[in-house]
């Protein structure tokens, strides 16, 4: 089975400096939910840029490849690239409270994506865009598309983010840990919404998160990264039963188990934290030998 | 409701008020030729320093008195406000425009081209802007003309500098990112997406310049570098007043109350429309 999403080997780094990826591996299937997961700092949020082309300025790709429905990405000239990835993918961001312009209307932000991707012309892109806030259960769609986002919760602005993504029927989606910024009982809310759209439109999704109660809920396959090294990949039911590597261990007894209050949190301990530098280390000191000669 | 009565009454007479001032400006400038009640250049010696209607001594049909050449001070008052919007709008708008788009272009790109324009900008603004524009008229000849360019070349970092830190803070929103992963261009998100958001304090800060370039202009006025004598302004009025004042202190009073309240209503005017349209401050 081809891969949707395939990232081959690919390594981000600073432009003066070290690597942030090292040589990520991962693929996504048409329709399965990835997870991505890994600590703070870890890359999980600079692998879904460089599947946009939004790396920051400081950050460039040395090495590796993002194959995208079949065609590689970095190949593609840029202008082509820009066009190609709108029509196919679409980006959640983390914050709703800074990923919609505080300057324009709902109906603005959703309608301007469809003209854009789909070419729509302002009426259908209307329409359209009342039927996608609907699905995404917003109780009075008519109002909501006149609102500036300032005006609406942040649970609300995530549904119209949600909508705004699938609007022009992607098929992949990348979602920055969209529920990072809600709280707790929006976050279920707009978790359970998220799995729906992705059900309903068989979207394939890269779901980047820290959470892995969520990775159990929603996501088939996993991979776990540290320091931008994917130590682990493996299909979510695996992981749970049996993580291979002690970092996916130690992240899982770092996790709070409703069930078992009376067992307390381990964070990760210092071998542990050693035996992750001296991988890592190892990994650049393999990495470095084989591209002295190149 | 009650809370949109009361933005009502905090915006509303600011916005009015001084909307009502340029409204009136505006069109005593568009009509002046129609409506002085006297050739504002026209002399009559034996009608000098006449004072205004109201102090003994005046003369029925001239208002606001007369200066020491016996032109009609009210005439000239309203014949003045041409070349003061003239430059404020000409002046305003070319150092909007020019401060503007390298202010877009250093906050968004960053990098060089951020270093680059900065480092102009800082240059810029080391030169005493008043001395500086005295030179420049000077050396493209005084006209309305030359005021407009010395103007717009001296105050353009003033909006290079603010529309660079508002791009800046913008650039970094996940909106910016959206746009971008979308399929729009660099330009196309910085136009599209980034410029709504910092017009705002575009507009504002038009407003205040419109002001500061009529004050500008009075000052070219004052040591004769602006338009030709036979053109009053309010500076050139404020200048000759200055050698009468314990004759004639109406002369120098009027134009300097009219360019005080111009100038006042051009700063009032942006922060009012600021607060009336700005959807995140509504």
């Amino acid at each position: 089975m081809t891969a949707y999403l395939d990232i081959a080997n690919l390594s981000v780094a600073l432009r003066r400096g070290g690597r942030l990826l090292r040589s990520v591996s991962l693929r996504v299937e048409p329709g399965e939910v990835h997870a991505l997961v890994g600590e703070s700092g870890a890359g999980k949020s600079m692998i879904a840029r460089a599947v946009f082309g939004i790396l920051p300025n400081a950050v460039k790709i040395i090495e590796g490849d993002v194959t995208l429905a079949g065609e590689s990405l970095t190949a593609m000239p840029e202008g082509a690239r820009r066009l190609f990835i709108g029509k196919r993918a679409a980006f959640i961001p983390q914050d709703p409270l800074t990923a919609l312009n505080p300057s324009k209307r709902i109906e603005q932000q959703i309608c301007d994506r469809l003209v854009h991707i789909l070419g729509l012309s302002r009426k259908d892109a209307h329409a359209r865009a009342l039927a996608l806030l609907g699905e995404v259960k917003i109780t009075s769609p008519e109002r909501v598309m006149r609102l500036y986002p300032h005006e609406l919760s942040g649970g609300m602005r995530q549904r119209v983010l949600i909508a705004a993504a699938f609007a022009a029927e992607p098929r992949l989606i990348v979602a920055d840990e969209p529920t990072t910024a809600l709280d707790v009982t929006v976050q279920k809310q707009i978790l359970g919404l998220i799995a729906d759209m992705q059900a309903r439109h068989g979207t394939a999704l890269l779901f980047v998160t820290h959470n892995l109660g969520v990775v159990a809920k929603l996501c088939q396959t996993a991979s776990v990264l540290y320091a931008g090294k994917v130590v682990e990949q493996a299909s979510v039911q695996q992981l749970f039963s049996k993580p291979q590597h002690a970092y996916t261990r130690a992240l899982m007894a770092a996790t709070p188990r409703y069930d078992r209050p009376e067992e307390s949190l381990k964070p990760a301990s210092p071998e542990l934290i050693a035996a992750l530098a001296r991988e890592v280390a190892d990994t650049d000191a393999a990495w470095a030998k084989e591209h002295q000669h190149a | 409701m009650a809370e949109a009565r009361v933005i009502r009454v905090r915006t509303g007479p600011r916005l009015w008020l001084s909307g009502a001032w340029l409204t009136i400006i505006a069109l005593l400038a568009i009509l002046a030729p129609l409506i002085t009640p006297h050739d504002p250049l026209a002399q009559d010696l034996m009608l000098g320093k006449l004072p205004p209607a109201w102090v003994t001594g005046a003369e029925p049909g001239y208002l606001f008195g007369t200066d020491s050449l016996g032109r009609d001070v009210l005439s000239r008052l309203i014949s003045a406000t041409r070349p003061a919007l003239i430059v404020a709008i000409g002046a305003g708008l070319s150092a909007c425009i020019l401060g503007s788009i390298l202010g877009l272009l250093a906050g968004f790109f960053g990098g060089w081209t951020d270093r680059v324009i900065s480092r102009i900008v800082d240059i810029w603004m080391a030169f005493p802007p008043v001395l500086l524009s005295i030179l420049l008229v000077a050396f493209l000849n005084p006209s309305l003309q030359s005021v407009i360019i010395a103007i717009a070349i001296i105050d353009w970092t003033r909006f290079c500098r603010v529309v660079r830190a508002e791009t800046m803070q913008q650039r970094h929103m996940e909106y910016v990112e959206s746009a971008r992963a979308m399929g729009r261009t660099r330009f196309a998100t910085l136009l599209r997406e980034v410029l709504p958001n910092v017009l705002p304090a575009i507009i504002v800060l038009l407003s205040l310049e419109m002001g500061i370039a009529v004050i500008v202009e009075a000052i070219l006025s004052y040591v004769n570098l602006s338009v030709s004598t036979d053109q009053a302004t309010w500076g050139s009025m404020i200048a000759e007043g200055r050698g009468i004042i314990y004759q004639a202190w109406w002369v120098l009073l009027f134009p300097m109350i009219a360019l005080f309240l111009t100038v006042l209503a051009f700063s009032q005017f942006g922060e009012g429309l600021k607060e009336r349209f700005d959807p995140v401050l509504r």
